[in-house]
């Protein structure tokens, strides 16, 4: 473990954070977990989380430095303030992780998700498909004759927008990778 | 410098080296190159118990008595799953053991091989930090961090599990100075600023309460002291948990008994009126804050602790500080007295007036009787016989434990070993045998419930082989009591399966072990015989038949809160609401 981070942001320890800690308002939170790369960490990670009865929106995970053997949690989780500062200390709390910290408290953050998104159709519905890709800088990465695989990068509520207007226009199937995330600026 | 071995031998180096003196634990297959280790040498000394679900608990008794983490030797499969109790035991109480379990070779692991198990993923969840060693290289560094990471912080199990190939293969030995363990290091100095914010606080509190945990105990015995210190100097009254006890001696001016669920009157009622709480090693548990919403309303709050997890978990407090116990008191300390010793000597003592008329109440009193023994009189007698005694204690779960923390008085820490977090039946007879092995000489009772005693008796036979003269002192009532207290109280005396029925003749039992055995069913018998227990150089079965249907008393009933404490059978009817009955 990690003599953990939570002074930096936390809602209990920054001065700049005026929400309310008795709040029962659900937020939602996004998390960077740095860990050690080793055997179990993940299994670790997640039965912390239904262990002790907390939400997992999305959770991704790679290792993101081959040399430290070092690999970085984002999961994004929802609860009051209360269960977002347990959610951190119990992280900290495990041995092989390094850091945490509170991206949606510490200040601005970009949030990035890769979607795939299936669409099958003909006719106008299948070129209004197209038309709405490209607003939204979706990127055909396979086409059939009755179908359009679709590549995103966005912000989660960006897909989910995309996703909802493809709806209608014969979406069968979505592959989401979960939220990626860093801090803004140095 | 670096030795080759094979990594069963490296196993037994890397325990010589971190200053292990004892194992406890039980042989089979997957650790027989390490039992061939053991065999061959003669530094550390090995404890054959009779269930792996003993060996864990007598290590915790081991690591209590002694503050040394306990070690533990199991096979895979069925000696590992047989440990997890222990195990769980041990990360709620927060004690440290290593536990070392053998596993299939590596080229079987995940082929459903014969005894195993998947250890790992198994005790994930009830220890601090485990590891499967596949690399007979990374074997010693590996138990060397085991050590570290059980030890350091908020102290806890951890697990190393040993393939048998790993075991048989040679390798690179690691000396523990060379081991990386940098990366485990929690703080243990508080932040000074909030410490100074204490301070202040408890320089005009009025009515201002020491909550102390065990938390105390672990930090070492120069945090108890540093305890002491402080509440003296301040005047300040000092209660504690189950776990803290002896943190603070009973004997003590400011002490003013155990709080939560059956701690004394004035013990919550002072939590529940008071002005400033000062937790000092202790997590706010359910037994003891009652009904969360309604505990110690009027309170400001300062909360001690090494686990930056325990702070705002169950109460939220306005000074946290995170830090070891031991070095932030004694950085309160000095801050108090470099600020002038202040603190508000008038409102404090009539504070103190306040509490002695809650003591007057004289909550911990029983209707005695002449002619059936009653628990609280047992313990009364064995409390009189042998407290200026070098006596430990150790309990089993029930309403006998609780009785046991309420009529036993500890003056000093690291002699009163029980299962608090997980409250495990069975518990106290192995964790009795490994306190009397760190302590040959002393007098290691334990305070057990006939039905809890049951549940690991198999361990008498331990005691027997190592002459451990450990006293088994059986509250015998022939009821799981606690269970029955509980169906009185809430599910309208149906006594469901609450009978200790086919109960053996303890005496006989004794016997059959190779111990003595004394039963004692009359109080004008009952002095004699302790002293003939006490007396007797040996390991000693005692079956004090007491009475069947006594209740405990003081009571918090689930759901209610610190003010609304029962303190006797008149008071016990329609106690507990709706939503109190679902609460445990
Ligand atoms: C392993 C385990 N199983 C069940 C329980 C639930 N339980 C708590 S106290 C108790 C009865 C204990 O009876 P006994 O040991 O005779 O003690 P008494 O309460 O009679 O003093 C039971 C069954 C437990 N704590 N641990
Ligand atoms: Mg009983």
């Amino acid at each position: 473990m990690s003599p953990l981070k939570i002074q930096q942001g936390s809602s209990k320890h920054s001065a700049y954070d005026l929400r309310d800690p008795y709040s029962e308002v659900l937020e939602t939170h996004t998390l960077a977990v740095l860990v050690d790369n080793e055997p179990g960490v993940l299994a670790r990670v997640i039965g912390l989380f239904s262990g002790r009865g907390y939400n997992i929106d999305s959770l991704t995970v790679a290792e993101t430095d081959h040399q430290g053997h070092r690999s970085r949690i984002t999961v994004v989780t929802t609860g009051t303030p209360q269960v977002i500062d347990q959610i951190k200390a119990q992280l900290g709390r495990i041995v092989p992780v390094h850091t945490v910290n509170d991206l949606t408290v510490e200040g601005p953050s970009v949030q990035r998700e890769l979607a795939l998104l299936k669409v099958t159709g003909k006719g106008d519905a299948r070129i209004e498909a197209l038309r709405l890709a490209e607003i939204f800088r979706a990127n055909v990465v396979d086409s059939t004759l009755e179908s359009f695989v679709f590549e995103m990068t966005g912000a989660p509520d960006k897909i989910d927008a995309f996703a909802d207007l493809m709806r209608p226009l014969g979406l069968i199937e979505i592959a989401r990778t979960g939220v990626a995330a860093l801090a803004r600026g140095v | 410098m670096s030795q080759q071995m094979t990594g069963a031998k490296m196993v037994v180096q890397a325990l010589k080296e971190q200053g292990v003196e004892v194992v406890f634990g039980y042989p089979g297959g997957a650790v027989l190159p390490i039992y061939d280790e053991i065999f061959q040498q003669n530094e550390i000394r090995h404890i054959l118990v009779r269930h792996e679900q003993g060996a864990a608990h007598a290590a915790e008794g081991y690591a209590r008595a002694t503050g040394k983490p306990g070690v533990v030797l199991v096979t895979s499969g069925p000696g590992a799953t047989n440990a997890v109790t222990g195990i769980t035991d041990a990360l709620m109480d927060s004690i440290p053991l290593v536990v070392l379990s053998g596993q299939v070779p590596t080229f079987l692991i995940g082929n459903d091989a014969f005894q195993e198990a998947d250890t790992v993923g198994i005790t994930r969840p009830c220890t601090k930090h485990n590891w499967l060693v596949k690399d007979p290289n990374k074997l010693a560094e590996t138990i060397h961090q085991a050590f570290h990471v059980a030890t350091s912080g908020r102290p806890g199990p951890v697990l190393v599990d040993i393939p048998k190939d790993v075991q048989f293969a040679t390798g690179t030995y690691l000396p523990p100075k060379k081991a990386r363990t940098d990366h485990y290091a929690p703080r243990v100095k508080g932040d000074i600023e909030a410490i100074t914010a204490l301070v202040e606080m408890m320089e005009t509190a009025e009515r201002p309460v020491l909550y102390t945990g065990g938390g105390v105990i672990n930090s070492g015995p120069g945090a108890s002291q540093l305890l002491c210190e402080l509440a003296e100097a301040t005047g300040f009254p000092v209660t504690s948990t189950l776990m803290g006890l002896g943190a603070y001696p009973a004997s003590g001016r400011n002490w003013i008994g155990m709080l939560g669920m059956h701690g004394t009157y004035e013990a919550n009622m002072t939590m529940h009126d008071c002005d400033l709480m000062i937790a000092v090693g202790a997590r706010f548990d359910d037994r003891i804050t009652g009904r969360v919403n309604a505990f110690s309303p009027n309170s400001r709050k300062a909360h001690i602790d090494i686990d930056p997890s325990s702070i705002n978990k169950v109460i939220r407090v306005d000074v946290p500080i995170v830090g070891d116990v031991g070095h932030v008191l004694e950085d309160l300390l000095k801050i108090w007295k470099s600020r002038g010793r202040k603190s508000n000597r008038e409102g404090i003592e009539s504070w103190w007036k306040r509490i002695a008329e809650w003591r007057a109440i004289d909550c911990l009193s029983f209707k005695p009787s002449k002619d059936t023994i009653k628990p609280q009189h047992a313990l009364q007698r064995l409390e009189a016989l042998t407290r200026d005694m070098d006596r430990y204690i150790t309990t089993e779960v029930g309403q006998h434990q609780m009785w046991a923390a309420q009529f036993l008085g500890f003056d000093a820490p690291n002699r009163w070993m029980t299962s608090g977090g997980l409250g495990t039946m069975g518990y106290g007879l192995p964790a009795s045998i490994g306190v009397q092995i760190a302590h040959p000489d002393a007098l290691v009772i334990n305070v057990a419930g006939e039905a809890s005693w049951l549940m690991n008796m198999q361990e008498m036979g331990t005691a027997v082989q190592y002459r451990a003269p450990v006293k088994q002192f059986i509250l015998n009532n022939e009821r799981l009591g606690m269970v029955r207290q509980w169906q009185e109280l809430l599910h309208g005396e149906r006594y469901s399966h609450s009978w200790s029925e086919a109960l053996p003749d303890f005496v006989k039992l004794a016997e059959a072990f190779g111990c003595k055995g004394i039963k004692c069913d009359h109080p004008d018998d009952l002095d004699e015989a302790i002293r003939e227990m006490l007396a007797y150089d040996g390991p000693v079965i005692f079956d004090c038949l007491v009475e069947k249907h006594e209740n405990c008393f003081p009571m918090i009933p689930s759901g209610n809160a610190h003010n609304q404490m029962i303190l006797g059978e008149a008071e016990t009817q329609g106690v507990i609401g709706q939503s109190g009955a679902v609460l445990v």
